[in-house]
């Protein structure tokens, strides 16, 4: 075992076969295996440090350069985002709700899982749509609850795979769809402390990405993406049919 | 600006990933933004150059690396610490948080791309190597170097400077 095994052993860079020789390496020696735990909390720390920025609305500054031919699009976005505000504000006033601050924060980390993990090329998730019915029982084995893997191919969107996140009260399932032209969809399903409930759907522009969450029993949903609003909740709306048939 | 450029979209789609690792490369906010504006502007111009079909955002922080380099260079600029607001620390985590965003300020610059480029950009290595333009063995004594030096900083073992490790052979 060289120190280039053990580096890429803490980036998750190795095969499956290379992991399983350093994992048992590590097992018999401490001293390195505190080594590449350390290592690893520094990947952890860095992107929970550096992570909100992908969220950050874009400075004007930035987009002056694809402004000038282009504006038309550009101001048809913006339209669209001051509309979805409005109505995510006028939306979320009627709504009086205990738990309201605790359901923000479900759109704000389903957002955030989005932005860092719907760009990735190399690994956007643990385990693939191949391996779906493992992938499903993992997950529902984490979360303690029965869960699916909502269908939407009906609606263009193919299911790449999932992975378990850390979350507010324990594991979170993650699952991505993608369409033919590789834009992205997440599903981000958390169990919740407290009673079984059921709300409303909510929407939340988190900033490029906008995300319509819900609660059902014990399980908390928020399904996110950049594409606009009224095509998001045509697939809110079969993701929750799917789940509650 | 003299000049109307329209950002190709597919640029466009990678300015948060940008501003992420210029944020955490130089810490401060409008510094950050400058080092992206001034990439994205020197990506528009040489766009041409950059292959069909290779990978786009490799592309992007490479040049990124060489305006960086530029400015270090043309500035002599000795990057100073982070200037964090002394935020009271309220809860563990936020205290982890605020101590790596100072102990990456005090590596050197070559250790903190590497870094960055590993652990938040989650390039593997020969990409690093490529978008640097530097072997594959200087990545990784960089980056070993650079997480010996984070470990000792984040144990608070402290400022004395860390002899280098570079690679050695465990085992």
């Amino acid at each position: 075992m060289n120190e280039e095994q053990l580096h890429a052993y803490a980036d998750g860079l190795l095969d499956r076969e290379t992991r399983a020789g350093v994992e048992a390496a590590l097992a018999a020696s401490p001293a390195d295996a505190a080594r590449v735990q350390s290592w690893m909390r520094q990947n952890e720390l860095l992107r929970a440090s550096f992570d909100p920025v992908l969220l950050e609305p874009v400075p004007d500054r930035l987009r002056l350069l694809r402004i000038r031919r282009a504006w038309l699009p550009y101001a048809m976005a913006a339209v669209w985002v001051v509309l979805g505000v409005a109505i995510g504000v006028g939306g979320s006033a009627l709504l009086r709700d205990r738990d309201a601050a605790a359901s923000a924060s479900l759109a704000r980390r389903a957002a955030m899982a989005h932005a860092v993990y719907s760009p990735e090329v190399r690994h956007p998730v643990e385990v693939g749509a191949a391996e779906q019915d493992h992938l499903v029982r993992w997950l529902s084995k984490r979360l303690g609850s029965d869960l699916k893997a909502p269908l939407l191919q009906a609606l263009g969107y193919e299911l790449v795979g999932g992975r378990l996140l850390p979350g507010e009260n324990g594991p979170v399932a993650h699952f991505m769809y993608q369409d033919g032209r590789g834009q992205r969809l997440t599903l981000y399903v958390s169990s919740r402390k407290g009673d079984p409930r059921d709300t409303a759907f909510r929407f939340s522009q988190e900033g490029r990405v906008a995300v319509f969450y819900w609660i059902d029993g014990k399980l908390g949903y928020a399904l996110s993406s950049e594409l606009d609003k009224a095509v998001l909740l045509k697939v809110a709306t079969s993701v929750y049919q799917q789940l509650n048939p | 600006m003299e000049t109307a450029r329209t950002m190709d979209p597919e640029i466009a789609q990678h300015i948060p990933r940008l501003r992420r690792y210029a944020r955490a490369l130089v810490g401060d906010r409008y510094r950050a933004d400058d080092l992206v504006q001034d990439t994205l502007e020197r990506a528009c111009r040489k766009f041409h150059l950059w292959r069909q079909g290779s990978d786009l955002r490799a592309w992007l922080f490479t040049v990124m690396h060489n305006v960086f380099v530029n400015q270090v260079r043309a500035r002599r600029l000795e990057l100073e610490e982070f200037d964090d607001a002394p935020a009271p620390p309220t809860q563990m985590e936020r205290i982890d948080l605020l101590d790596i965003e100072k102990a990456l300020a005090r590596l050197p610059v070559e250790q903190r791309e590497v870094i960055l480029l590993v652990g938040i950009e989650q390039m593997g290595y020969a990409e690093v190597a490529k978008a640097l333009d530097v072997p594959i063995g200087t990545v990784m004594s960089r980056l070993s170097r650079a997480r010996e030096r984070l470990r000792a900083l984040l144990s608070g073992a402290g400022d004395a400077d860390m002899p280098g490790t570079g690679l050695k052979v465990v085992k």
